[in-house]
């Protein structure tokens, strides 16, 4: 890369943010890293941005009042896809993919084409009342339920996820153990994932897993999985919420300033690619966030052989900080 | 309005290694090693110097472990009750010093 494009780049960054943090290109440029393509092996689909909950960490500002929903037409599409790709895993996100009304049919159709399918969960939606029968097949079509639950203290959770949502949380998770999920012996999976409750990074993956498994189990009588602690990403309802409560700048300090460049191997955008409730392919749902598209051009689901071949290089910006930070979103 | 305590001097910290680096190093090694994980964890270390930053009456230490402690998985009520710690232990040091003030006063006194 020349200097006149870094340059520009800088520039670019500077004029997105009105900041002076370094670049991500620049950064990985100057470690000498590239962010390209591995083997991709997983399909994360979007179903679309309606959900029961308004997060205020929401890259995607999903919430009751958005109508983007997939067609069926673009189902149609997604599963030919997975059919002449061979994944081994499907992410299955929103919104709150709860609320697609055709959540049940592609589980179904998806489930004989991977080994592995991953239901991305707020968990209220799950148990709202009105879609009992979807926990019946999730066990059915052992889904691995991906549950978000940000802390085990109700005032930090819901100032992330909204009033009443930590009881209702508790009480699927119960609800996902009766059944078999999170239990020693069962192939049936529940995995949490926690974000910051606000300006600042997550705690170690493992202390944070042994606190909540230790927590849970002694409060609630709850069991699961595993843990996952993310970083929430600067985009959407999150990057107003930093802009309106004066965090903006600190926080992308932060982010630039904890940037590790042994994080960028394992990279789940090396791996993975998303895809839209219409049909268009990002390298991340962060990217999909930003419409910051694969290969810097539109490309529909339906134009795709297969998946991207390694080496193909990863669309970039400032976000991605929030990937790299610590020990990274893998 | 210009004041002793800027946030963004909190990051120089370490620039007081530079003028005599051999004891800032140490000095910052065992730091390191101290709010690593041993028998206490990060986040329980975390919660002890919010603690102790508060005792200290430290604007820059406050400022570091708050962050600290909510990066390590601390919530505000535990915070609370941390600093509550060090309120008894300063308010309970000043109390018990009442005993001196009694001894002396029934010495005096008829």
């Amino acid at each position: 890369m020349g200097t006149e494009s870094l340059l520009r780049d800088t520039l670019k960054s500077s004029e997105e943010n009105a900041l002076t943090i370094e670049s991500f290109r620049l950064a990985l440029s100057r470690h000498g890293l590239e962010l390209t393509r591995d083997q991709t092996h997983t399909l994360q689909i979007n179903v679309g941005l309606l959900c029961n909950q308004a997060c205020h960490h929401c890259h995607l500002q999903a919430g009751p009042s958005r109508k983007e929903v997939m067609d069926a037409e673009t189902l149609d599409e997604v599963v030919a896809f997975v059919q002449r790709s061979h994944f081994q895993v499907i992410d299955i996100t929103g919104g709150a993919p709860e609320l697609y009304p055709d959540l049940g049919n592609m589980i179904e159709r998806l489930s004989p084409l991977a080994p592995r399918i991953m239901l991305r969960s707020n968990l209220t939606a799950l148990i709202d009342g009105r879609r009992d029968f979807l926990i019946d097949m999730c066990r059915k079509h052992r889904i691995v339920i991906v549950a978000s639950f940000p802390s085990l203290n109700m005032n930090q959770a819901e100032a992330q996820r909204g009033k009443g949502i930590f009881e209702k949380s508790i009480a699927a998770l119960k609800k996902l153990n009766a059944i078999g999920y999170g239990r020693d012996g069962s192939d049936l999976e529940v995995n949490l994932v926690s974000n910051p409750t606000g300006a600042f990074l997550p705690p170690s993956q493992a202390q944070e897993e042994k606190r909540f498994r230790r927590d849970l189990q002694r409060k609630w009588g709850i069991v699961f999985n595993h843990v996952y602690t993310f970083a929430n990403v600067p985009l959407g309802r999150f990057r107003q919420w930093l802009q309106h409560s004066g965090n903006l700048e600190k926080y992308l300090h932060d982010l630039a300033s904890r940037f590790n460049p042994c994080a960028v191997e394992g990279l789940m955008c090396r791996t993975l690619i998303s895809v839209s409730w219409d049909g268009y392919l990002y390298d991340c749902d962060f990217n999909l966030a930003k419409r910051l598209s694969m290969g810097g051009r539109e490309i529909h689901i339906s134009e795709m052989d297969g998946p991207p071949k390694p080496g193909t290089p990863i669309a970039i910006s400032d976000h991605c900080y929030a990937c790299t930070a610590g020990s990274g979103f893998t | 309005m210009e004041t002793y305590y800027e946030p963004q001097d909190l990051p120089k910290f370490e620039e007081m290694a530079e003028e005599a680096s051999e004891l800032g190093k140490k000095f910052f090694d065992y730091y390191s090693a101290v709010f690593a994980e041993g028998e206490l964890t990060e986040r329980e270390k975390g919660l002890i110097a919010l603690a102790v930053a508060h005792t200290i009456q430290c604007p820059y230490c406050i400022d570091a472990f708050t962050q600290a402690c909510l990066e390590k998985g601390s919530n505000l009520s535990e915070m609370t009750e941390a600093i509550h710690v060090a309120v008894a232990i300063r308010g309970g040091a000043s109390l018990v010093h009442g005993v001196q003030m009694r001894k002396i006063a029934k010495k005096l006194s008829m």
